[in-house]
């Protein structure tokens, strides 16, 4: 299918240009289509693209280099992912891979920098957004590198958890987000963590604590 | 007591990234909400894996988990 300006002008890149500009920026856009699983990028590998989705979603992690897998974001339709690459010549600095079937707009490394020469607001729009993606970014390292999410999470599920004395509410991850101060993404990452720990097990509609010491010392960390 | 994801109709804005990532299928669009099918399905994967609720951009999807401490 051609690409279309109508979904260019919803991407945050193009944000402000006339119709005019958007048709002479289509031409140097090209459409990808990629099926669910499929991965689109390989960490470190060369770079000569960013894409925008369109439809469907993508999911941007690292993985290290014992296999675990850590999700950086999830990008959605109108969401860019791989521009820093593309802009400082580097390698893919993440994997991305599609989490169902996935249209892709793409511009070449070329195409990029004659877009940025020939329509300036592109540059301002593009400032933005890495901008949005840096403070994105600095929310994970501090998540991470002082592990207190997974300590609160270990909390919330000592306190919800039902004893025998009376049914408890149950819990979602946007619950379980808000009350840790954190993203939804960082619920299941946490979760997860804590299942490899051996604290909990996740079954069905259930989150079964399996060693409430183990869990209790993680809250305490 | 509810054995599949939640849907608030009024926050769904009908995108459908939510069918994409469902592993057990049992999401599909209906006047443009998303209406879950065939609940029991909802556990192929064995684990509420909850990926329609960490996609959805509107939160109109929650998976209620119980949490409950294994009896020894």
């Amino acid at each position: 299918m051609a690409v279309q300006t109508e979904l260019l002008k919803a991407i945050p890149y193009f944000t402000g240009l006339n119709p005019e500009e958007l048709d002479s920026i289509k031409e140097l856009i090209f459409e990808k289509e990629v099926e669910r699983g499929e991965v689109i990028l390989l960490e470190d590998e060369p770079a000569d693209a960013l894409y925008f989705v369109t439809s469907g979603a993508v999911k941007v992690f690292k993985t290290s280099s014992d296999g675990k897998e850590q999700i950086l974001s999830f990008i959605r339709p109108g969401e860019s992912f791989n521009d820093v690459p593309v802009f400082d010549s580097g390698t893919n600095i993440a994997s991305a891979q599609a989490v169902g079937p996935v249209v892709l707009y793409g511009i070449r490394k070329n195409d990029l920098e004659v877009i940025l020469k020939n329509h300036p607001k592109v540059s301002l729009n593009v400032s933005r957004v890495l901008s949005q993606q840096i403070r994105g970014l600095v929310s994970l390292v501090e998540d991470l590198s002082f592990r207190h999410v997974i300590a609160r999470v270990a909390k919330i599920l000592l306190e919800y958890a039902s004893d025998g004395t009376g049914p408890k509410p149950r819990l979602t991850h946007q619950e379980m987000a808000a009350m840790a101060g954190t993203a939804r993404e960082m619920i299941g990452r946490s979760l997860k963590s804590l299942e490899d720990e051996g604290a909990i097990r996740l079954h069905r509609h259930r989150i079964v604590i399996t060693d409430k010491e183990a869990l209790r010392e993680i809250a305490e960390t | 007591m509810a054995d599949s994801p939640v849907i608030e109709r009024e926050k769904c804005d009908g995108c459908g990234l939510c069918i994409d990532v469902c592993h057990c299928n049992i999401l599909v669009l209906v006047d443009n909400v998303i209406t879950v099918i065939e609940e029991k399905k909802c556990v192929s994967c064995n684990r509420w894996c909850a990926q329609c609720e960490m996609i959805c951009p509107t939160g109109a999807i929650t998976i209620p988990f119980d949490v409950v401490i294994e009896e020894r």
